[in-house]
Formats: structure tokens, C-alpha cells, sequence
């Protein structure tokens, strides 16, 4: 009856630019041997500091100017992206299966499950992120798999908070109950009934987590805790051009607004999707 | 031979406090038969309606008494063979159709769902019995309403619905829990006369529990009048109207607006007979201990 109005909110810009956005970066990341203009590592002191292609003395090939060493601030972002998107996608992922089972299994089940899950998130959450971030990285030593462990670790209780929630609301609808006077399970209450409905959150808290993990995984690189320090990352990418801001606001700017923009898409993203997903909503 | 579809013997149910929320109470709907549950909010009406289909909540106790469906002592079967059970015989009509039915899930795998997974139906045939059912509810343009998600139905639609799946697998007794409620005053008429045909085509046993006795007086043959977990009046249902023997039933009858003189015919219900009740409870409480009675 209203399917004007669902293919309108479906096809909100907000989702295509967002979605854009981060198609066109993944994309660029996926192949970013192939696009790249320059090898990121190459260094060229004949060519450093160049400033991007629409100023005096840019160099073509170098769209987005050079860093300190000379090398291709493009191709650099675009490298930096790979590592940007991995950590995202697993990072994000892990956080979302664990925090998202225990917090249905202690929204939906309540009782003692809810209450000793409920503690451990309330302590967890005592201790400030970044910092935590930081320790268990120092801890695991550093490397890629031991940023996206660090992320999981920390960030799995946003989505046991809310889902948690959201189950528990769920729960007392009379839709569950008439799920249970018909004879199912309570495990198959809980996967078959409650988790559609809480579905639409867990996919919008999966996006705007990506997001997060982006902006952790850039923290520590900035701190220089992420991975090894040759390889290009936002942060790492950031952090140097912070030193030399006065010679080439180029450095610091270009990866700030890539960080920017990818982060506020993926919440974006989730936001639109989540729309799109929920059946009352749209 | 001829066991009651539902039988429950003096049961008592307390909260964790120790107050009790039921105080002894015995009812008996007979097959085909639909007994009305009265009493104002908070009597427990709906309480003994779950505690039949066995979803009280966790913090409510039953301390006492029995409950046989079609000879069947419920609290004598293991869990799961009593879920099996309270599955395959009864069903519920629910108060608000707005939150008893999935949004994220169609109409139409909702309603099958039930019967294959849980009777072990084939698809087809599920499928064709909601269809009939859907009919029987009078539900013009049933591909389109299978086709939908809850939300994009009227509430009288979704009782419909709701009605259909709960006549869908033939059980015997139909816990209706305040059906009409949650509606527009003329839908709850066509959603009244829906639960009497069906239940007159069925033969099915209903447990009707309700605030109003206009709506006693229009569906049931057998009435059990609540107050405060306690039954305090039980009578065929036109022997009640006609001849109310507790003084509260009494008041419950005056009490129910007249078109005629709106204003003069709302009446509270008068204190000696709410300080009658006190003490009756009270004297009860005072005789009960848990498990002798």
C-alpha cells in the first residue's frame, strides 16, 4: 500500500552518498597495488614536501603532494586504507558476534545470565577505552591481529548494552509469549523470534563500530602501537604530518579528511540501513 | 468418562513478598463450553489464564492446588511433556494484537509456522487450513494480508489474524485473555460476534476473561466473578444477570452504564460491600495454610 514511500526512505541520499563513499575507498583499497600512482614507500628527496596538483610547483603523478621524504600522499592513503578497512571489518565483526550474543542471551533470559553478564559490562566499560586500547596492545605486542584483538576486547559491550536492551524489551512483548504457550524452545524463541527484531540494531551498531574501529586503529597508530611503522597507515600518516604542519598542511589534512569522512559514512551507512531493515520504521 | 476440558482445583499462587495473588480458586470450563472470567484490574483474571497455558511470570508461585487439562494433571507432567501438551490443546486469543504478533516476520510464514514446526503439518496443508481459517475470520483479500507484515494491518485486522491462528490447530480449550480490549468500540463487536461463531463452529472450550459484563452477557454460558484472587460468585451466566447472589456481584451489575441515564447508572461500588469482601478474604486467608487447601 505505501511502497512509494518505502522505495523513497530505501533510496535516501544519505545511503548512496555514505555507501559511495565507502565503496569507492574499499575499492580503492582492495586494489590499491593497481591504482596506486606511486609505490607508498618510495622515498625521494628530490621531491619532497610537493604540494598537491592545483598549487605552484605540484609535480604530475603526485595528486595530493608528498610528504617529508617525498612520498605520494595519495598512494600512501590509499595503502593506509587496506589496513584501515581490515581492522574494521574484523574487528568490528568480532566485537558484534560476541557483544551481540551475550547481550541477547541476557536481555532475552534474564535472571542470573543477565545479571553476571550486566556486571562484567559495567566493569568493563569502568576502564577508558583508549587507554585500554593502548595497554592491551603494549601487552600483545604490536602488530595487526593484536589491534583487532585489542578493538574486540574493548568494544564488544556496545553491543551487548544495547542489544541487551533491545532483547529485553522483545522479551516481554506477547508475541514471545504466544511463542511459548505453542511449544517452542526458549533457545528458538530467542534465535527464530527476538533476533529478527533486534536485527536492525545490530546491523546499524555493526556499521557505526567500523567506524570506531577506524578511528581506534588511527589512535594507535598515531601513538605508533598499531602495526610496523613502514607500512602506511591514517594515523601513522597523520602523526607525521602533524610534525610538519607549517611546511605541508597537506600531510595532516588529507588523511584527517579521509578518516572524517569514512567514519561519519559508516555511521551513516548503519543509520540508512538500519531504516531500510526495520519493518516498523520504514 | 466425560473429564472437564479444564479443571482447576482450589489453586493458590503468592508473590515473592508472600502475598497472594490467588486465593483458592476453583473453576471447571466443560467441553464446547465458554466460561467467563470477571473482575476488576488487578483480581487476577489474567493470571489464572497464564497460569493454565503455563507463563506465569517467574516472580509468581503456585503453592497450592491442581490443574487438569482434559483429565490431564498438569503439575504432575515433566516440563517438557507439559509444554508439549499446553501446546497441542490450548491456544491463546491475547489482549493487545498490536504486540502479540512478530513485526519482523510475515503474516502468513507466522501463522504456518506454528503448525509445522510444532505439529509436524506438511506445508500445504498448514497452508490451506489458515486459508480456511482466514475465510472463516472473513478476511476478504487473504493473499494480500499473508503477504503483509503486522504493522501494515489494523489492529481489527490483526485480531483476525490472530483469532484464525489461534482456532488454526484445533485446540481444545482457547484461552482468551481480554480479546476486545485494545479495540475501537465498533470493532469489538465484530471481533465478539467472530470468537462466538468460531467458537460455536469449533466446539472449542474458551476460557473468556474480561472486565465486562456486557460482553459476558453476549459470549458466555458459565461465570466465575473474581475479586482480589478470590472467587467469590459462580453461575450460569443468565442465572447471574437475573439473580445475583454475592452482594459484590450485585454492585458489579449496578455499576454497568445505562444509555438511558449515563450519568445516575455510574455507580461506584459501595463500601460495605468492598468491607464485606475484606473480611471475607481476610477470613479465608486466616483458615488457608499451603497444601491443605
Amino acid at each position: 500500500m505505501d511502497d512509494a514511500r518505502i522505495s523513497r526512505s530505501g533510496s535516501s541520499p544519505r545511503l548512496w552518498l555514505a555507501g559511495g563513499w565507502l565503496l569507492l575507498a574499499l575499492l580503492a583499497a582492495v586494489l590499491a597495488p593497481l591504482i596506486a600512482p606511486q609505490d607508498p614507500l618510495a622515498q625521494d628527496l628530490m621531491l619532497e614536501r610537493l604540494p598537491p596538483f592545483w598549487l605552484d610547483g605540484a609535480e604530475p603523478g603526485y595528486w595530493l603532494g608528498t610528504d617529508s621524504l617525498g612520498r605520494d600522499l595519495l598512494s600512501r592513503l590509499i595503502f593506509g586504507g587496506r589496513i584501515a578497512f581490515i581492522v574494521a571489518f574484523a574487528a568490528a565483526s568480532a566485537a558484534c558476534v560476541v557483544g551481540s550474543a551475550l547481550g541477547l542471551i541476557a536481555g532475552y533470559f534474564g535472571g542470573w545470565a543477565d545479571r553476571i553478564i550486566s556486571r562484567i559490562v559495567d566493569i568493563w566499560m569502568a576502564f577508558p577505552p583508549v587507554l585500554f586500547a593502548i595497554l592491551l596492545v603494549a601487552v600483545l605486542g604490536t602488530g595487526l591481529s593484536s589491534v583487532i584483538i585489542a578493538i574486540a576486547v574493548i568494544d564488544w559491550t556496545r553491543f551487548c548494552r544495547v542489544i541487551r536492551a533491545e532483547a529485553m524489551g522483545q522479551a516481554r512483548m506477547d508475541y514471545v509469549e504466544s511463542a511459548r504457550i505453542a511449544g517452542y524452545g526458549r533457545i528458538g524463541i530467542m534465535l527464530r523470534e527476538v533476533l529478527p527484531n533486534v536485527l536492525p540494531s545490530i546491523v546499524a551498531l555493526l556499521s557505526l563500530e567500523m567506524g570506531i574501529a577506524v578511528i581506534v586503529e588511527a589512535i594507535l597508530s598515531f601513538v605508533n602501537l598499531s602495526i610496523s611503522t613502514d607500512d602506511p597507515t591514517w594515523g601513522g600518516i597523520i602523526a607525521e604530518g602533524r610534525l610538519s604542519i607549517h611546511q605541508a598542511w597537506w600531510v595532516l589534512v588529507f588523511p584527517l579528511i579521509t578518516l572524517i569522512l569514512t567514519v561519519l559514512s559508516f555511521s551513516q551507512f548503519g543509520e540508512a540501513l538500519k531504516a531500510r531493515f526495520d519493518p516498523v520504521l520504514r | 468418562m466425560s473429564a472437564a476440558c479444564l479443571d482447576i482445583r482450589s489453586l493458590s499462587a503468592v508473590l515473592p513478598n508472600g502475598q497472594r495473588v490467588l486465593r483458592s480458586v476453583s473453576l471447571s470450563v466443560q467441553p464446547g463450553e465458554v466460561r467467563a472470567l470477571v473482575g476488576e484490574s488487578g483480581a487476577g483474571k489474567t493470571m489464572i489464564g497464564k497460569a493454565v497455558l503455563g507463563v506465569l511470570p517467574t516472580s509468581v508461585r503456585v503453592v497450592d492446588g491442581d490443574m487438569l487439562l482434559e483429565g490431564e494433571d498438569l503439575g504432575a507432567l515433566q516440563p517438557k511433556a507439559r509444554r508439549n501438551l499446553i501446546g497441542a490443546r490450548t491456544a491463546l486469543i491475547p489482549q493487545d494484537p498490536l504486540t502479540a504478533l512478530n513485526p519482523s516476520r510475515r503474516i502468513g510464514p507466522q501463522m504456518t509456522d506454528r503448525l509445522v514446526r510444532i505439529l509436524g503439518w506438511s506445508g500445504e496443508r498448514a497452508d490451506s487450513r489458515i486459508r480456511q481459517l482466514l475465510d472463516e475470520v472473513q478476511i476478504r483479500d487473504p493473499e494480500r494480508v499473508l503477504k503483509s507484515y503486522p504493522h501494515e494491518l489494523s489492529g481489527g485486522m490483526r485480531q483476525r489474524v490472530l483469532i484464525a491462528a489461534a482456532f488454526a490447530a484445533e485446540p481444545r480449550l482457547i484461552v482468551a485473555d481480554e480479546p476486545t480490549t485494545a479495540l475501537d468500540v465498533t470493532v469489538q463487536k465484530q471481533i465478539l460476534r467472530l470468537i462466538a461463531q468460531l467458537q460455536r463452529d469449533h466446539g472449542t472450550a474458551i476460557l473468556f476473561v474480561t472486565h465486562d459484563l456486557g460482553v459476558v452477557a453476549k459470549i458466555s454460558q458459565k461465570v466465575s466473578v473474581l475479586y482480589a484472587g478470590k472467587v467469590v460468585e459462580e453461575a450460569d451466566t443468565a442465572e447471574l444477570f437475573a439473580a445475583p447472589r454475592h452482594p459484590y456481584t450485585r454492585a458489579l451489575i449496578a455499576a454497568t452504564p445505562r444509555y438511558t441515564d449515563p450519568y445516575a447508572s455510574l455507580k461506584p461500588v459501595d463500601e460495605t460491600v468492598l468491607a464485606g469482601l475484606a473480611a471475607e478474604i481476610a477470613a479465608a486467608d486466616q483458615s488457608w495454610r499451603p497444601g491443605h487447601g
